[in-house]
């Protein structure tokens, strides 16, 4: 049988084999006349017997085309507005080169190819991994994980099988969504715990850490920048709470800070993750998302890594570089070493991007980045206070690309004001009511290298009249 | 360059050329390889070679058309090896117990030692692996059976490691490569690095006393170094696997984890199974059946009548491990666990325990048992939850 | 392949650039991409902005990355993905179990479309309905497929899917109060090491089934298996092998009667999608990896999804959000009582779903069940080839005969015969152009190669791959020192493991590298 239409016999494009006269052919060599008879082995019982309810496949590509064109039509793009929505997936501009390598159809459509044959693939995720370890100054890097929440909650399990504890502290400034999967990733066998933060600098809260660190936590993990924007400035002290109770220093980063901002590895940290989304990939409806981790050198960590790690080696040529997968040999188990977890396809291509990226904005690039994002960020802060009843930031602290806005003493919630702010055209910020009730009516802006003066004095004029049309 | 090099007396040239293959051969560096073939292994028994009965026996089981094919085994494994003639040292002994095949297959060995006559015997197979370790020999191949295994054990132990040629009747130890190819594969892979785990395994051959009284027992007389290829393969979508000790660590930590103070627990031979012992800290036989209790040694090196009188009445779990590498769970190397003992505990209560490449040697046939017990052997049958790893079962089925 | 009118070998070549690594293109000074500079009002409002920092957290060193102009880094690239054997570019029969089959390029205009990559998911959900409604019907659609009630496509690929699955499966015992009790899950040896692993993570305790002579688990090992400890059991169904159990429904009713929830890994979809549902299995949940039977590509390695599916007991533990339709508009539901929380931010990756979406538009449900069809067809019309006409070449399991859409086969009478190896073999293959593949571990069958046809090639393309490894194999009873030591077509050569398994050697970056290559004299 055939895909039939209307009694007409069809050859799809994507089954070559659909030409009915082919698989006679080949039935013929295998001896047997109908495909069935291929699928005799299953029970009559499993078989689907019923009419599956889908639609009418639209053959002909342009109307499939037309009909995908007319659903994505109803969006409306950050391209087309002007958007500060960030939280964990940011606007940053994508190099026209980081597309064209990731649409390259070899590494798109790659898998799982052997060192030889798949050189390309293996050196462009080395370089991506040496890239990476340049940014945050550390020696170890990985082959991406599926995202930020991942590669910190993997990181959390490597510090418990690296102490030999079960218990890890967490900031409570984290981004709710990372502590959902964290938390989701410890059941059962590792206990999260928060740490409070300060209610004017929103930094962790250093006397609560000391009093909930012991020698029994694995970690303590913090983010920085914070998912709220300020700047962790006590990292040195922080790393060294956990170090004198043995336990490790977890920083998760936002790698696009790394050119103005010291890394966590200079105050610290022991083990370093992020997302690397803002390096090169489009938001893609938070799709975009890559996680890192990364470590020194040193064998304890190294093999604890449960992700692939692609390391150089020679061939039987003189002077020929090759790569293939760093292999730990474990010799010895640890007790109550409960799980190594798992590997599989995760997000490789967004690894090479990267790589691309920081391969074109080199040292100079990622300082005039972190810059630009830093002075844009500030001006934006600056002009939202002017506008009565609107505190920016809310945390008395240096912050990066992020920040909270206060509308509290606007009498108006986030919600209604970001409803209003799409009549200009405008994203709003990230509505904290919810997730952080005690910053009352407060939203996440974020500022990058793309909003321009013109754009951010379109957001304070518009907030402007929002609000004191309100009054 | 050249022309340089061209000045330089020839000797000298020589001695620049061995350097500059010990500097830039890379990884390689020049291993010794010793091989010692039985000559007259599979051909008749071994314990007929004590004194001249056993010569006798020989003489006339060659006359009847027996065919020494040791050495043809061990030619079939040595030439694996040819690629490695110039990087590897080969040492053997003279006439059939190596030398012959080595010259036969091209290579240039070191000969060492004199046999003790025209027939050798197990002391010039002692002799010669004494020797072997003496000189600092890397890994030790020899063709033959148990009986060889036994004599190879008897003079070195653990001190050297060994792979043995199978070329015996029915080789119950688990010290043996698959075949003669897989021997000469395995050895060259371990002399060039590439393979670097190193298990403890069976040496089983026939209880000389039971023999005497007429009775057919094969027991475990101790443990050979041996490398094991654990089926790596670079590049893959899955983690490594890991080595054996880890393997078994798991096993025994996994054990510990669920041990409960109500209980006897009957420990016999195997290195899985001692890993438990050494895990506790506890005293322990390499051969024998221990018993703990509360996790202390109850007794050591027991035989059954002991066994029965300590765990009479009381609750008590086996832990065994397949010997050999045949899979036998009972009746092979732990016969101490008679059918007695087996009942006493019952079926519920036995736990048997594996490491993954153990199972993956018996290419799916199944675990047996041979307890002596033909009904008890049937009533063991079945699909048990092997241990294999931490909080890792396997099913398998366990058969006559 | 047929060239000038006569059957031939292809004479392939692979590029081979002997590009260096990028840091050794480095030459101060150049710029690959210039940042915008705020404008002067800003500058003089607010300074350099970096001052409000306090020292210590001011980088004082530049991190080392090299200055490389644009056109360089791009050639540089382009060079490194000529040097890759994609898999559309060649015939991907020979990559086993992943599934690679044609990625249709104009599902590429869409997900590169700014209608899509320039979302954010937080935006008023007025703004995103276009997306909304694709997650939306691609959600019933493989309802459909499958029989489950509902879809999430948080999980970022097939493990992650089994790990979705297991975190459900805790939930639910959980909030009957038997999460204690409750601890072990049952799987099958031959399925992915995943199926392993990921319970794990979940703390259960993991009990494998090992196949018969068929390449089937026993039922009575299920039944020593099953007990009150059964949290759940998840099985490939045809497993790598190709075989298809079809007592899976015995099976499924073991375990339930326990208690226990059935979880189908359906990685090896291709096969039957479209001929057999899920529930029909008795299943209770499962998972599609939209990357591989739905057509999205590979990317080297992801980005991907492993869309879970589950039936309507265990909707309620799903992660949120969940995608609904209240008749008028799409919105994001985070009304899900006993939900496990999340296991990715946001929704999953969107381009994926998308692509998915049009794959199965442009095939309908007639186009599916072809797909099914085709895919089983030219697989056992390789099977016929190999096993009549390849020397060497055996199935695994070769009692069972009937296999459905990839087979793993086995070089082990190649290997007695000519000391050549499976792995041998596909470094050979390599100099043709091909891929092949061995095996997940454990590797039960010895010299493993698997093979997965797919629909996505003609006869011509199966009798190229065919031929071409019908000739290695000749090759390697004829010369089997130069199969041995091949790749020589490729853009390099046989590589040393020796540096990545000694922790004194190993680098996994070029500044490691550079600290240890002293190490490596």
């Amino acid at each position: 049988m055939v895909i039939k239409k209307d009694g007409k016999t069809i050859v799809h494009p994507y089954i070559p084999n659909s030409v009915p006269e082919v698989q006679e052919e080949m039935l013929r060599e295998i001896g047997l006349k109908d495909i069935d008879e291929l699928y005799s082995g299953i029970p009559d019982e499993l078989k689907f017997k019923g009419k599956f309810n889908l639609p009418e496949p639209l053959l002909a590509e342009c109307e499939l085309k037309r009909h995908v064109k007319r659903i994505l039509s109803k969006n409306k793009t950050c391209e087309e507005n002007i958007s500060f929505l960030g939280g964990g997936c940011w606007p940053h501009y994508v190099p026209a080169i980081c597309d064209e390598i990731n649409q390259r159809s070899e590494f798109l459509t790659a898998y799982a190819g052997e060192p030889w044959e798949d050189h390309g693939r293996w050196q462009a995720l080395f370089e991506y991994q040496s890239l990476v370890a340049e940014l945050v100054d550390m020696d170890v890097v990985n082959v991406p994980t599926y995202s930020w929440g991942q590669a910190a909650a993997t990181s959390l399990r490597m510090s418990c099988r690296i102490t030999k504890r079960d218990e890890v502290l967490l900031v409570d400034t984290i981004s709710p969504e990372r502590l959902a999967i964290i938390r989701n990733y410890c059941e059962p066998l590792v206990k999260v715990k928060l740490v409070k933060h300060d209610p004017v600098t929103g930094m962790m809260d250093l006397e609560d850490l000391k009093s909930k660190m012991s020698n029994k936590i694995a970690a303590i993990y913090f983010e920085n920048p914070s998912y709220l924007g300020f700047i962790e400035t006590n990292g040195k002290e922080i790393s060294e709470i956990a170090h004198d109770k043995g336990a490790l220093s977890v920083v998760g980063v936002d790698p696009i800070s790394l050119g103005v901002l010291a890394p966590p590895s200079h105050y610290g940290a022991d083990i370093v993750c992020g997302d690397l989304q803002p390096l090169g990939i489009h938001m893609n409806f938070g799709g975009g998302l890559a996680g890192f981790i990364a470590t020194r050198d040193e064998e304890k960590f190294v093999m604890e890594y449960p992700s692939r790690l692609f390391g150089i080696t020679k061939t039987i040529v003189e002077g020929e570089y090759g790569f293939g997968d760093v292999a730990f040999e474990r010799t010895s188990f640890a007790k109550r070493e409960k799980a190594k977890e798992f590997v599989g396809t995760m997000a490789a291509l967004w690894g090479i991007t990267a790589g691309v990226y920081l391969a074109l904005m080199g040292p100079k690039g990622m300082w005039e980045i972190g810059k630009t994002i830093m002075q844009r960020s500030q001006y934006t802060m600056k002009k939202l206070s002017e506008i009565d009843g609107i505190k920016a930031p809310r945390f008395k602290a240096p912050h990066f690309k992020e920040f909270v806005v206060d509308f509290n003493e606007t009498g108006m919630s986030v919600k209604e004001i970001n409803k209003r702010l799409l009549e200009y055209g405008i994203f709003g910020g990230i509505d904290l009511s919810k997730s952080f009730p005690e910053l009352g009516n407060s939203a996440l802006y974020c500022v990058t290298e793309i909003h321009t003066k013109e754009d951010i004095d379109k957001l304070v004029q518009a907030l402007r009249e929002i609000i004191e049309g309100k009054r | 360059m050249g022309n340089y090099l061209a000045s330089i007396p020839e000797k000298a040239q020589e001695l620049g050329i061995i350097i500059n293959n010990i500097l830039f051969e890379g990884f390689y560096l020049r291993k010794k390889l010793g091989l010692i073939v039985n000559p007259i292994a599979g051909m008749g028994g071994r314990v007929g070679l004590k004194g001249t009965d056993g010569i006798e026996t020989l003489k006339k089981a060659i006359k009847l058309g027996a065919k020494p094919w040791a050495e043809d085994r061990a030619r079939e494994a040595l030439k694996q090896l040819t690629r490695l003639k110039e990087k590897i040292e080969l040492i053997t002994y003279p006439k059939q117990m190596g030398e012959n095949v080595a010259v036969s297959c091209s290579f240039n060995p070191t000969v060492i030692g004199e046999l003790s006559g025209e027939m050798t015997t197990a002391e010039d197979t002692k002799r010669a692996a004494r020797e072997m370790l003496d000189l600092g020999v890397d890994l030790l191949l020899f063709a033959g059976g148990d009986g060889t295994a036994r004599d190879i054990y008897d003079a070195i132990d653990l001190k050297m490691v060994v792979l043995g040629i199978p070329a015996g009747v029915k080789i119950y130890s688990a010290v043996f490569a698959a075949n003669p190819t897989r021997a000469g594969e395995l050895a060259a892979l371990y002399l060039e690095g590439r393979i670097k785990d190193v298990i403890e395994a069976e040496v089983l051959d026939i209880d000389e006393d039971k023999f005497r009284e007429d009775q057919l027992s094969i027991k475990l007389y101790g443990y050979l170094k041996i490398p094991v290829e654990r089926g790596y393969i670079p590049g893959g979508k899955s983690p490594t696997p890991v080595s054996e000790k880890y393997n078994q660590e798991e096993i025994a930590a996994d054990i510990i984890d669920e041990m409960s103070d109500d209980y006897y627990y009957i420990i016999g031979p195997g290195t899985t199974t001692k890993t438990i012992m050494k895990m506790l800290n506890l005293d322990h036989s390499l051969l024998g059946v221990d018993i703990i209790y509360k996790r202390k040694l109850i007794g050591k090196d027991l035989n059954e009548k002991q066994i029965l009188e300590i765990i009479k009445g009381k609750k008590a779990k086996i832990i065994v491990t397949p010997i050999g590498g045949q899979g036998y769970v009972f009746g092979r190397g732990n016969q101490q666990i008679s059918p007695k003992v087996i009942r006493e505990v019952g079926k519920d209560n036995i736990i048997i325990v594996a490491t993954r490449r153990k199972l993956q040697t018996l290419r799916g046939r199944p675990l047996l048992v041979d307890t002596g017990d033909k009904e008890l052997d049937k009533h063991l049958s079945g699909y048990y939850k092997v241990i294999t790893g931490y909080r890792e079962r396997t099913i398998y089925k366990v058969s006559t | 392949m047929m060239k000038g009118g006569k059957i031939k070998l292809r004479d392939f070549h692979e590029a081979k650039w002997d590009e260096p690594i990028i840091f050794e293109l480095n030459r101060k000074g150049e710029r690959g991409i210039l940042v915008p500079e705020v404008e002067k009002e800003i500058e003089e409002e607010v300074g350099d902005g970096i001052s409000v920092l306090p020292e210590h957290m001011i980088r004082k060193k530049p991190p080392a990355l090299p200055e490389i102009a644009q056109v360089r880094v791009l050639r540089h690239y382009l060079r490194l993905s000529q040097e890759t054997l994609g898999a559309t570019i060649n015939i991907d029969i020979g990559q086993g179990t992943c599934t690679m089959k044609y990625n249709p390029v104009i599902n590429e205009v869409f997900a590169r479309s700014p209608k899509v990559t320039e979302l954010h998911p937080y935006q008023d959900q007025e703004t995103v309905q276009g997306a909304l409604e694709i997650m939306c019907k691609l959600d019933l659609f493989l309802r459909e497929l499958s029989g489950f009630s509902r879809f999430t496509f948080q999980p970022g690929g097939g493990s992650h899917a089994i790990f979705t699955i297991m975190s459900i499966i805790y939930a639910y015992h959980k909030h009957r109060g038997e999460e204690e009790k409750r601890n072990e899950i049952i799987t099958t040896l031959l399925s992915h090491p995943s199926n392993a692993a990921a319970p794990a993570v979940k703390g259960f305790k993991v009990i494998n089934l090992y196949p018969n002579e068929y390449g089937l688990p026993d039922i009575e090992a299920l039944e020593e298996a099953v007990s009150e400890h059964t949290a759940g059991f998840i099985v490939t169904n045809p497993e790598d092998t190709g075989i298809f159990n079809p007592r899976i429904k015995e099976f499924t009713k073991i375990v339930h009667d326990v208690g226990g929830i059935c979880a189908y890994d359906q990685a090896n979809a291709n096969g039957i999608i479209g001929i057999i549902r899920a529930v029909d299995c008795g299943f209770d949940l499962g998972f599609f990896n939209l990357h591989k039977t739905f057509g999205s590509p590979h990317g080297c390695g992801g980005p991907a999804v492993g869309a879970v599916g589950v039936t309507e007991k265990l909707v309620d533990f799903l992660p949120v959000p969940l995608v609904d339709y209240d008749g008028k508009k799409y919105y994001l539901n985070y009304d899900v009582p006993h939900t496990i929380g999340k296991v990715r931010e946001f929704y999953g990756v969107f381009p994926v779903v998308l692509r998915a979406y049009a794959w199965i538009r442009s095939l309908g449900a007639e186009g599916i069940k072809e797909v099914a069809r085709v895919a089983v067809l030219n697989n056992n019309y390789v099977m016929k080839k190999i096993l009549s006409e390849i020397k060497g070449a055996s199935v695994s399991f070769p009692k069972t005969k009937h296999r459905i859409e990839q087979i793993r086969y086995s070089f082990e009478q190649l290997k007695k015969e000519t000391g050549v190896s499976s792995e041998d073999v596909i470094r050979r293959m390599a100099d043709f152009g091909f891929h092949l593949w061995t095996s997940h571990h454990p590797w039960i069958i010895p010299e493993p190669f698997t093979i997965e046809p797919t629909e996505s090639y003609s006869k011509d393309d199966l009798d190229e791959y065919l031929t071409t490894l019908k000739r290695v194999v000749e090759e390697a009873y004829e010369d089997p020192e130069k199969v041995k030591n091949a790749p020589y077509n490729c853009p390099i050569h046989k590589i040393y493991h020796e540096p990545l398994e000694d922790p004194k050697k190993w680098a996994i970056t070029w500044r490691a590298y550079l600290k240890k290559r002293k190490n490596w004299e």
